[in-house]
């Protein structure tokens, strides 16, 4: 047994035992982050404050909600919205997280895509993120499932059924999966097993894989370093050396804590005025008004569309023929995990600065923008039309972007 | 000696996933499969004397809605019809073929459309329009007198089968 000292303060006796002083340091006090950045570096603590409200407000949903066909609708809308204290508050908190963390997620995306950091050792943050952005998918689903209303139901019908997979007449129907719709489900339609699983992945499984990715995403970060506005290459042992030695205006880095955290908390208060003016102000806009109707497997609402984070995806797969159209979804699903390798360019730098891929990221953020109102436009006309050509669109940008990047390297 | 450790992490890990791992996951395999209780198959008998023309029936069998349409004499006649008491009826699972929306009937247009993609279908269930890739699927069926009896195959269902239809 190691030899230990009676120790002087509370501080010194955690520290013989946990080296809290080091763990401090390494994690904090010299985590160096770089000093030119600006407020789209703090998506990512906005981002994890976010999922801790998700978790907090759930946990107080979880001791009322029944995971129950027949009581699942009720447990929601009348116990926990009128007759548990503050019940609505814990409910609007959950709703309105739900939706806004995709729009923080998208941010954070594209900001990591303009200036380049996915590349060049930033790999596996990228690929990192993107999983957390599947999973996220998979917990936001899985939650709206749960209050069993006619959208939860109908959403569950429509995205089981994409597995069952292409026509039988494809490829001799090897890619036909006969049974697999029903073994998802436990039911030849959402039913009672149907919840309970989905309930279990969503309060459950989920959740405990969302969190082992966050591990992974900001261990992900520490070797290749957090970029910067230029996509600037420094030595950070130099920066940190000048840092420490009190030429704090010379160096090219800051501390985590307490300076680059200052600045993150303040952004983060921003966002929580936002954050919070919507669920007490404008909460209705996560809740769909169709899913106060309690769920009916014999009487599918006139219009059924995803929230709005997933209506890019799903305008990919609408306006298509069934099977080019899950092709065409499959290809969306992973076209964004494929980015560093599709990007051939050497460069790290804003979008902006890299020739043809400046009118690439633009062009992909306004392609992704008609397809997220072509998403929520009912399937008629011309808007059939424009939503076939974004989709077609997006399928080249991704297909085209080795030959995008390519001339880059030569200047 | 690292040849030995290998051989042992080897024989380890592998008799670990063999006799561990497999099982394990066709145990869970199991556990998510449809209960008994669920594939049971219900049967649900329909009289269909007393149904009225070119008017959309909704019945419902495992938990999905069943159309029967009873086709007036200026309907077109199709081999997918079902003939009970020498009317002709149409009846499927009403789910569109493309995700499993329920489509809607319109009496003056003799056609299905699904809200969801725009999907159609003509009286006798056909796909004539959209993303549906096949006709509404024709449920195992038994005709006894005026009757229909889902989720038994009777030997009109079973011809309907031999030659491609349902």
């Amino acid at each position: 047994m190691a030899h230990f000292e009676k120790a002087s303060s509370i501080t010194e006796w955690l520290d013989q035992r946990l080296a809290i002083t080091t763990v401090k340091k390494v994690m904090a006090l010299e985590y160096w982050i770089p000093k030119n950045i600006n407020f789209l570096w703090a998506m990512g603590m906005v981002l994890a404050f976010t999922f801790a409200l998700l978790t907090i407000s759930g946990i107080f949903l979880l001791m009322y909600y029944q995971p129950n066909v027949d009581t699942a609708f009720d447990s929601v809308n009348y116990t926990i919205m009128s007759e548990v204290g503050f019940g609505w508050l814990w409910r609007h908190i959950h709703g309105v997280a739900a939706s806004v963390v995709f729009l923080i997620i998208y941010i954070h995306m594209f900001t990591g895509i303009y200036y380049g950091s996915y590349k060049k050792g930033r790999e596996m943050i990228w690929l990192s993120g993107m999983l957390l952005f599947v999973v996220f998918s998979a917990e936001a689903f899985s939650g709206y499932m749960l209050p069993w209303g006619q959208m939860s139901y109908w959403a569950g019908m429509v995205i089981t059924n994409l597995f069952e997979g292409f026509s039988p007449d494809i490829a001799g129907g090897i890619m036909n999966a006969p049974g697999l719709v029903e073994w998802i489900r436990g039911d030849y339609v959402p039913g009672q097993a149907f919840l309970s699983r989905f309930f279990m992945l969503h309060v459950l499984l989920l959740p405990l894989v969302i969190i082992g990715l966050i591990g992974l995403h900001f261990a992900a970060l520490r070797i290749p370093h957090v970029n910067n506005q230029d996509g600037e290459e420094f030595d950070y042992h130099e920066a940190a050396k000048l840092y420490k030695e009190g030429k704090t205006k010379e160096s090219k880095v800051i501390p985590f804590q307490p300076v680059f955290l200052s600045k993150d908390v303040f952004v983060l208060g921003v966002y929580l005025i936002f954050f919070f003016y919507l669920v007490f102000y404008h909460f209705n806009f996560a809740m769909d008004p169709v899913n106060f109707d309690p769920a009916d497997g014999l009487k599918t609402p006139a219009h059924i569309y995803p929230e709005w984070y997933f209506l890019w995806s799903y305008e990919i797969l609408r306006p298509f023929p069934k099977d080019p159209g899950l092709i065409a979804f499959g290809f969306a699903q992973v076209a964004f995990f494929l980015l560093p390798f599709l990007d051939k360019s050497d460069t790290v730098a804003p979008a902006n600065r890299r020739g043809l891929f400046k009118y690439w990221f633009w062009i992909m953020i306004v392609d992704m923008i008609v397809l997220t109102v072509m998403g929520k436009l009912p399937p008629q006309g011309i808007w059939n039309h424009i939503g076939l050509v974004a989709a077609v669109v997006f399928i080249a940008l991704f297909v085209s972007l080795p030959w995008v990047t390519k001339n880059e390297n030569r200047a | 000696m690292s040849n030995r450790r290998d051989f042992m992490g080897i024989a380890l890990g592998g008799f670990t996933a063999l006799a561990g791992g497999l099982p394990a996951l066709y145990a869970m395999k199991r556990s998510w499969d449809p209960l008994p209780s669920v594939k049971a198959a219900g049967f649900t008998e329909v009289d269909l004397s007393t149904i009225p023309e070119n008017e959309l029936i909704t019945e419902k069998w495992r938990g999905k809605p069943i159309f029967i349409l009873k086709k007036s004499a200026d309907m077109p006649q199709d081999p997918r019809d079902v003939v009970a008491g020498g009317a002709r009826y149409h009846v499927s699972i009403g789910l569109c073929t493309h995700l499993g929306c329920i489509p809607a009937y319109f009496p003056g247009e003799k056609k299905f459309k699904c809200a969801c993609h725009g999907g159609e279908f003509d009286a006798s269930g056909k796909n004539t329009f959209g993303p549906p890739p096949k006709p509404l699927v024709i449920p195992p069926f038994k005709v006894d007198g005026n009757k229909i009896v889902l989720g038994e195959a009777g030997p009109e269902y079973l011809e309907m089968q031999k030659s491609g239809i349902a």
